[in-house]
């Protein structure tokens, strides 16, 4: 079988052993059947709410001072764990399966000389693989040999990077020799030594040692996990690193808990709850000393203390352990559990939306993570990937300029009828033109216009595939020029083949073969690209395309008058968002051409300084150039991106573009989709190659005077350089843009320049960092969660964007492309990126008003419930007597007041979906954390604490030294634990009514029931029945009957409920009168609904549009790439004499 | 390759399309009714309560105002008692007072006569949890919660059990009108002054031929002069665990002041419109110790209205609320009409 030792330079001997038994297998998974309850039952016990019950049950044995029945704990606490239990075994039922399905992705693997189909789990390093076309790769591989050429394997990054151009891959000629021999493979033989696993996706090093001798190892014989094969028919490799330490899985990052600052904010107020227990408890506690030492001594004669306590101070202390039991409901268990189903809840209805339900493949949204709904009501950042984001990553050519005249139109005025291109048979279908008259230009042999379409299919790097005839796909190293060739195959110039040194061309019906005598490719800096063949007539041409700035210097004087008119077409193609060309040619004289090509081929042979001369002997060429016209692609936005981004941005939300792409092509997306446009003061461009002169330019661009030493910001960071930095947010004088590339991007990073890195673009509306890394993306996502308050949003499709969807507070991964690495990392996800504003302004903001509005709800009923007894204390010796009945104090939480208030945090709307997507603003005090914080937290306990004062007061003063209509006692304490009790319930459930601005049935349904099921349960329990049966359980028989047909009760009742709701009625009136926030004024705006009108009046001269790699100039002209023979397009057409030029490139 | 979606309907092959249902419900589309804090709805809110509370509020005092309430402390004028009652060794030495007290007018209707005490923390939760219901209910019981009054050192358990019945309230208290200088003794009913449910469903006695020999085996608790089934010899249906002097008292108070009801004026003879005026004297038996732990004890005759008995506090704070609620209402008018006044001013 085939052999190789992986060695790593570290502890060699521990690594062999490690990866001999690392398989490709992936486990996320937590539990399996027989660790479940252990481990889930340990796990939930280290929440400190669940402790904290588990230390309260225990107290409650202890029976000097259990104040309450077991059961008032214990049944919670049991419901609670209960509930945690199953959403924990079903979570992760899912991620077992899902674990499942990767790892029995079906792969063949060499074994014993035969290939054997195995699943993804079993392979191990060292294993020799064969992978197919379009097939994932395994693991990360050493390429060993393939079906292509000179072993060259193609394969799309997509998931890795989020490129979709093709990248190519070479293996070493020594093991691209074994070719498909499985016997050779079978006893390859070779030693690989390796780095240690680690997550950089564009660096590897190794060796090779074959038979003694030593092969060098890099990155261009890698097939890394995430990729897909191309173009290739099979490829062998060998597995190097698997499972968890492939470079994709060491990227991904760990996988962190996340929380929201809902979360962090409740644990700091339970903090606080305990804080304010204790005190409450203390107090309690000294007062049962004075009073034992004071009157409780004394009172022994009919009460003696209790076996064992022999001081009042030691009946204190007891005392203050038995308070803790009864007052331990301000911090009621099941906020944990009813906050965990309003969260699950919500997220379900994001399943449910079918305004984020992608019918074109079918793909509803998904919350895949079920505990951060309420954090998407706050985001302020949100990063963005474009390609796939923004983009749908198809180019579209929508028009053209041709000598003068101006074609097409744009694709979204769909009312066009689409051209018709049945006159061609190798048109591709699914091209669509709007404007006839080009075609009819075309039909007409309008001579300006064949040229500009030959130019398009003969000026390329593309490569043609001809799999059956007539069906012709093209591989483009960019889309922008699949998308000209395939404009141009349309109209009838269909480039069907190429082999190294010809062109095979239909040219409206007739099969042309052009020689191709060089390729001037493309490179950053010519920003153009050239062609000179030879037509079947014999004459010589130069075609170029290339950036406008740069062509229109090159162009011959004659062309003045028609530059300007196409000057003017580029304008306004620009203003569109387009991506343009400009295409021009020239006809060469033949004597220069043979002089010109001589020195060509000794430029292209020198030993020194090749690429200046031939640089230089390009710019000699490509001048004098005669104009043909424009192009203009379509870079296909998504839809409806431009006017989720104005939203957005009204939304007070800031958004960055982190991008993979290069900046031209990135600033041309920030204008299209309405980031930047010329309102803007300024858009800076930051690309600074040092450290130094980053600096520099972040300094000098906005309020160069921040800098200083004396700003308050700066002064403030110095003092105190220990404690976590924050940003206050700082207003800029205007509007800007900022653009950084990924190369400045690694020097801002660095520590000292981090802090004015953010400020700069802090102050920017927006901010766009192209040709960045994935790790910088996370970097960059750090940074802000770093020194900003604020909550992050990262959305992207691609794998290279999983670690800063694992880094932001929240991810979004966009669903239904290519790769899932994003939506299997991320929190959320669906098809579009325009649900992203449904997701935030709709969901978002429900989901965090609720939670609030229940988070509020909450803490108040349990201070009015709770606070009773601390008041009743001080009547009762301080002896932790319960004010209610200890079932009521049971079912309190469970059954009285739970309904309601998960109704209202599942339906409440303050206003409809329609006015949150009509008035973003609505979604600024979310990110502002108007609706609870600490300020409103204590107002909540200042509420509770003054209902809790009405709730015992009253009944008391209706109660003391009274008795019933007809003359018996009332002033008994089951009659006071119902009345309390009673009035506590109504006046909550007539809050609960208050704070509840949508009345679904549900809702009525919940709050009538409760109160409904309050009486029915009391009846039942104060029953003569219950009684007989259960008599020591439940002592309060008859209370119900006799008290509550009493009058005063019920004026009482009456008038508690009055004192306790009618101020905050007229609390909240006033404020809204007041002080109104944006949902209080949104009566008086709807009468005045806005008009929305996207404007779109950019004048910027887009850049060109290519792919920022080399173009496959070089690769065509060396022939290497080309198959040896090409089954239809090259048979008959192919002129005999071709054959002289053959290998001239090698 | 795997391709997690596909076309819903391609290839012949038709997936249930993952399209959610469009229900209201999962839509968050429920008809639903949205009430606002307007002027329209919090202004009469205001007024109406304000209204309403200070109507109930002048009602409920108008008529406690007809109420007669005559309350006696008699715990310093029984001093001799209270001193005696001191020492405990003294606890079969029976000792008598009086308390004399005129009626000017006639009090009219059912006249109520309650026993009260003062600092008497009968709400104490070791106090109230130290009893059996199940032994008041006539049943054999083991295990209680009486403690520390379950049984005697050699074993015999008490019944009734438990702290409450212990210090069960044993003062006899008589009233006697003074007509003519001769004393009539007023004529009370000792029964159906306790709940139908506490006398009827929660205490039962043992089920036995005779009551002393369904208490055989028990002893009186500690603080008793007599066994429970000698409560009242007189009646049969009054003794035991069913004496209503004994369920009064185990229906413990909510507070440490509280009344419970002794007796009722029965209503005969020259007592038939309630009682006359004139001059009375209790004539009290008293052997329930206070003033160790500082406790008073009252005697109290009352009638009573519909709203129950003399309580000014009810009355008293629905006027107050009706008040602020009302002036509440005002300072909202006044508000509201100097916002709107502001707003119409800016939109000139």
């Amino acid at each position: 079988m085939g052999c190789a030792v992986i060695l790593f330079p570290v502890l060699p001997i521990l690594f062999i052993f490690l990866f001999f038994l690392q398989n490709n297998s992936i486990k996320t998974s937590k539990y399996n059947f027989f660790t479940f309850l252990p481990l889930n039952l340990f796990e939930q016990f280290q929440r400190i709410a669940n402790a904290y019950f588990l230390f309260l049950l225990i107290l409650q044995l202890i029976p000097q001072i259990s104040s309450l029945a077991w059961f008032t704990t214990v049944v919670p606490l049991v419901l609670v764990l209960a509930v945690s239990g199953v959403k924990d075994a079903i979570d992760d039922f899912n991620r077992h399966k899902s674990d499942k399905h990767v790892n029995n992705r079906p792969v063949q693997v060499l074994i014993n000389g035969m290939l054997k189909d195995e699943k993804w789990m079993n392979v191990q390093v060292g294993d020799i693989i064969k992978l197919e076309n379009n097939n994932f790769v395994t693991a990360d591989l050493l390429l060993l040999s393939s079906s292509e050429p000179h072993s060259l394997t193609y394969i799309e990054t997509a998931e890795l990077d989020g490129e979709t151009n093709l990248k190519v891959k070479q293996a070493l000629t020594v093991t691209a020799e074994l070719g498909e021999d499985l016997q050779k493979l079978t006893e390859f033989n070779g030693e690989v030594k390796c780095e240690a696993p680690n997550n950089k996706l564009d660096k590897f090093t190794g060796t090779l040692t074959l038979r003694g001798e030593k092969y060098a190892l890099d990155n261009e014989k890698m097939l890394l996990r995430g990729c897909t094969i191309r173009n290739t028919e099979w490829c062998f490799g060998l597995v190097i690193y698997a499972g968890p330490d492939t470079k994709l899985m060491q990227n991904s990052g760990k996988t962190t808990f996340k929380r929201t600052s809902i979360d962090r904010l409740m644990n700091v107020l339970v903090l606080v709850i305990f804080a304010f227990l204790a005190l409450m408890c203390l107090i309690l506690a000294i007062g049962n000393g004075i009073w034992e030492y004071d009157k409780g001594y004394y009172f022994q004669v009919y009460l003696p203390w209790a076996e064992g306590v022999n001081s009042a101070s030691y009946s204190g202390f007891l005392m203050f352990w038995s308070y803790v039991i009864i007052l331990n409901t301000v911090v009621p268990i099941s906020l944990y559990v009813s906050v965990e189903i309003i969260r699950l809840g919500n997220s379900f209805y994001i399943d449910w939306d079918r305004k984020m339900y992608y019918p074109l493949n079918d793909t509803p949204a998904q919350a895949r993570t079920t505990t951060l709904n309420e954090e998407l009501g706050q985001i302020k950042y949100i990063f963005s990937d474009k390609t796939g984001t923004l983009t749908q990553n198809i180019m579209c050519f929508n028009k053209c300029s041709i000598n003068g005249k101006s074609y097409g139109m744009l694709s979204t005025c769909l009312i066009l009828r689409k051209v018709d291109f049945s006159y061609n048979q190798l048109a591709d279908p699914k091209f669509a033109f709007y404007d006839h008259s080009l075609v009819e230009a075309v039909k007409l042999s309008d001579v300006p216009t064949h040229r500009f379409f030959r130019l398009l299919s003969l000026c390329h790097t593309v490569m043609p595939e001809e799999k059956k005839e007539g069906n012709l796909v093209y591989q483009a190293q960019s889309p922008d020029e699949g998308a000209l060739v395939t404009a141009a195959r349309n109209f009838g110039f269909v480039f069907r083949a190429r082999t190294p040194e010809t062109i095979t061309i239909v040219e409206m019906g007739e099969t042309k073969i052009y020689k191709l005598l060089a390729i001037l490719d493309f490179n950053n800096v010519r920003k153009r690209m050239s062609v000179i063949v030879r037509s079947p007539e014999g004459d010589l041409t130069l075609y170029c395309k290339g950036a406008d700035t740069i062509l229109y210097e090159l162009l011959h004087s004659s062309c003045d008058t028609l530059k300007e008119e196409t000057t003017e077409h580029l304008n306004e193609f620009a203003g569109e968002g387009l991506r343009t060309l400009v295409v021009a040619y020239k006809n060469l004289d033949e004597d220069y051409f043979q002089e010109w090509i001589r020195r060509h081929h000794e430029a292209s042979t020198a030993l020194e300084g090749r690429e200046d001369k031939l640089s230089e002997l390009y710019e000699e060429i490509e001048k004098d150039l005669m104009l043909l016209g424009a192009t203009a692609i379509e870079d296909k936005l998504q839809d409806g991106v431009p006017q989720t981004i104005e939203t957005l941005a009204k939304a007070n939300i800031k958004i960055w573009v982190l991008t993979g792409d290069k900046q031209e092509t990135a600033m041309n997306i920030g204008y299209s989709c309405n980031l930047l446009n010329d309102d803007m003061e300024d858009v800076f461009i930051i690309e600074g190659s040092t450290s130094d002169d980053v600096l520099n330019e972040l300094r000098k661009k906005m309020k160069p005077d921040s800098f200083l030493d004396s700003d308050e910001i700066n002064i403030q960071f110095e003092k105190s350089s220990k404690k976590p930095k924050i940003i206050p947010d700082e207003q800029a004088n205007g509007v800007y843009g900022l653009v950084i590339t990924g190369h400045s991007l690694a020097y801002a990073l660095e520590g000292n320049l981090e802090l004015e890195l953010v400020r700069t673009a802090c102050l920017c509306k927006v901010v766009i960092c192209c040709r960045v890394t994935p790790l910088q993306k996370a970097q960059v996502v750090e940074l802000v969660k770093k020194y900003k308050k604020a909550v992050t949003l990262a959305i992207g499709d691609g794998a290279n964007d999983v670690s800063m969807i694992k880094t932001a507070h929240i991810g979004v991964g966009i669903s239904g492309q290519e790769g899932m690495q994003a939506v299997l990392s991320s929190d959320f996800s669906f098809a579009q990126f325009r649900y992203l504003q449904r997701l935030l302004l709709v969901h978002g903001r429900w989901s965090y008003i609720r939670m609030c509005k229940f988070l509020k709800y909450f803490f108040y009923k349990n201070f009015a419930f709770t606070l009773v007894h601390f008041w009743y204390g001080f009547f009762s010796g301080f002896s932790a007597q319960t004010v209610y009945d200890e079932w009521f104090i049971t079912l309190y939480n469970l059954v009285y007041t739970s309904l309601p208030v998960l109704g209202m945090s599942l339906f409440d709307q303050d206003v409809d979906d329609r006015w949150s997507m009509l008035f973003p603003q609505l979604y600024v005090p979310g990110q502002q954390n108007l609706y609870f914080n600490k300020t409103v937290f204590v107002k909540c306990m200042l509420q509770g604490i003054y209902s809790s004062l009405i709730l015992f007061f009253i009944p008391y003063g209706a109660m003391y030294n009274t008795m019933r209509s007809d003359g018996k006692a009332i002033a008994d304490y089951q009659s006071f634990a119902l009345m309390a009790q009673t009035c506590l319930l109504i006046v909550v459930s007539v809050q609960i009514g208050l704070d509840t601005s949508y009345w679904t049935v549900v809702n009525q349904f919940f709050i009538w029931g409760s109160l409904s099921v309050y009486f029915a349960i009391t009846f039942t329990m104060y029953s003569d029945g219950m009684y007989l049966i259960f008599t020591a359980s439940f002592p309060f028989i008859g209370t119900a009957r006799n008290t509550l047909s009493q009058p005063n009760v019920w004026l009482a009742i009456f008038l508690s409920i009055t004192l306790c709701v009618l101020p905050v009625v007229g609390f909240r009136f006033l404020k809204a009168q007041l002080k109104p926030t944006p949902s209080d004024k949104i009566p008086s705006w709807q009468s005045q609904v806005p008009t929305r009108r996207l404007r779109r009046t950019s004048t910027r001269r887009s850049g060109y549009a290519f792919s920022h790699q080399h173009g496959f100039g070089a690769l065509i002209m060396s022939g290497r790439n080309m198959r040896p023979k090409s089954p239809f397009a090259t048979t008959g057409t192919f002129s005999p004499n071709s054959d002289k030029h053959k290998h001239k490139g090698l | 390759v795997n391709k997690q979606y596909s076309f819903p309907t391609q290839g012949g092959e038709t997936r249930p399309s993952r399209c959610p249902d469009n229900s209201a419900f999962k839509q968050q589309k429920l008809p639903a009714w949205k009430p606002q804090l307007t002027i329209a709805t919090v202004l009469p809110s205001f007024f109406l309560t304000g209204a309403f509370c200070l109507a109930v509020g002048v009602c409920l005092i108008l008529v406690s105002a007809c109420l007669f309430l005559s309350q006696i402390d008699y715990s310093d004028k029984c001093s001799d008692c209270s001193k005696l009652r001191e020492n405990s060794s003294n606890w079969n030495k029976e000792c008598y007072c009086s308390v004399n007290f005129t009626l000017k007018e006639d009090i009219l209707g059912d006249v109520f006569m309650y026993y009260g005490l003062q600092n008497f923390y009968q709400n104490h939760r070791r106090y109230v949890i130290s009893r059996s219901d199940a032994q008041l209910l006539g049943r054999n019981v083991n295990r209680s919660y009486c403690a520390p009054f379950t049984t005697y050192r050699n074993g015999t358990p008490m019944a009734p059990c438990g702290a409450i019945a212990n210090s069960m309230f044993n003062d006899t208290i008589d009233l006697f009108y003074n007509l003519n200088s001769s004393a009539i003794q007023v004529p009370v009913l000792k029964t159906g002054n306790s709940w139908w449910t506490d006398k009827n469903v929660k205490f039962r006695n043992p089920k036995s031929y005779n009551l002393s020999s369904a208490f055989a085996g028990t002893a009186r608790p500690p603080y008793w002069h007599k066994p429970v089934y000698l409560l009242d010899e007189e009646d049969e249906r009054n003794n035991g665990y069913v004496n209503e002097d004994l369920i009064i008292w185990m229906r413990v108070s909510a507070f440490a002041t509280f009344r419970n009801l002794y007796r009722r004026v029965k209503r005969i003879r020259q007592f038939a419109d309630g009682l006359p005026a004139g001059n009375y004297t209790f004539r009290i038996s008293y052997n329930f110790p206070v003033t160790k732990f500082k406790g008073r004890k009252h005697v109290i005759l009352s009638t009573v209205v519909w709203s129950g008995g003399s309580n000014p506090f009810l009355g008293i704070a629905y006027v107050v609320s009706g008040t602020a609620a009302t002036l509440t209402g005002f300072v909202i008018t006044a508000i509201h009409l100097k916002l709107r006044k502001k707003k119409t001013y800016f939109q000139k």
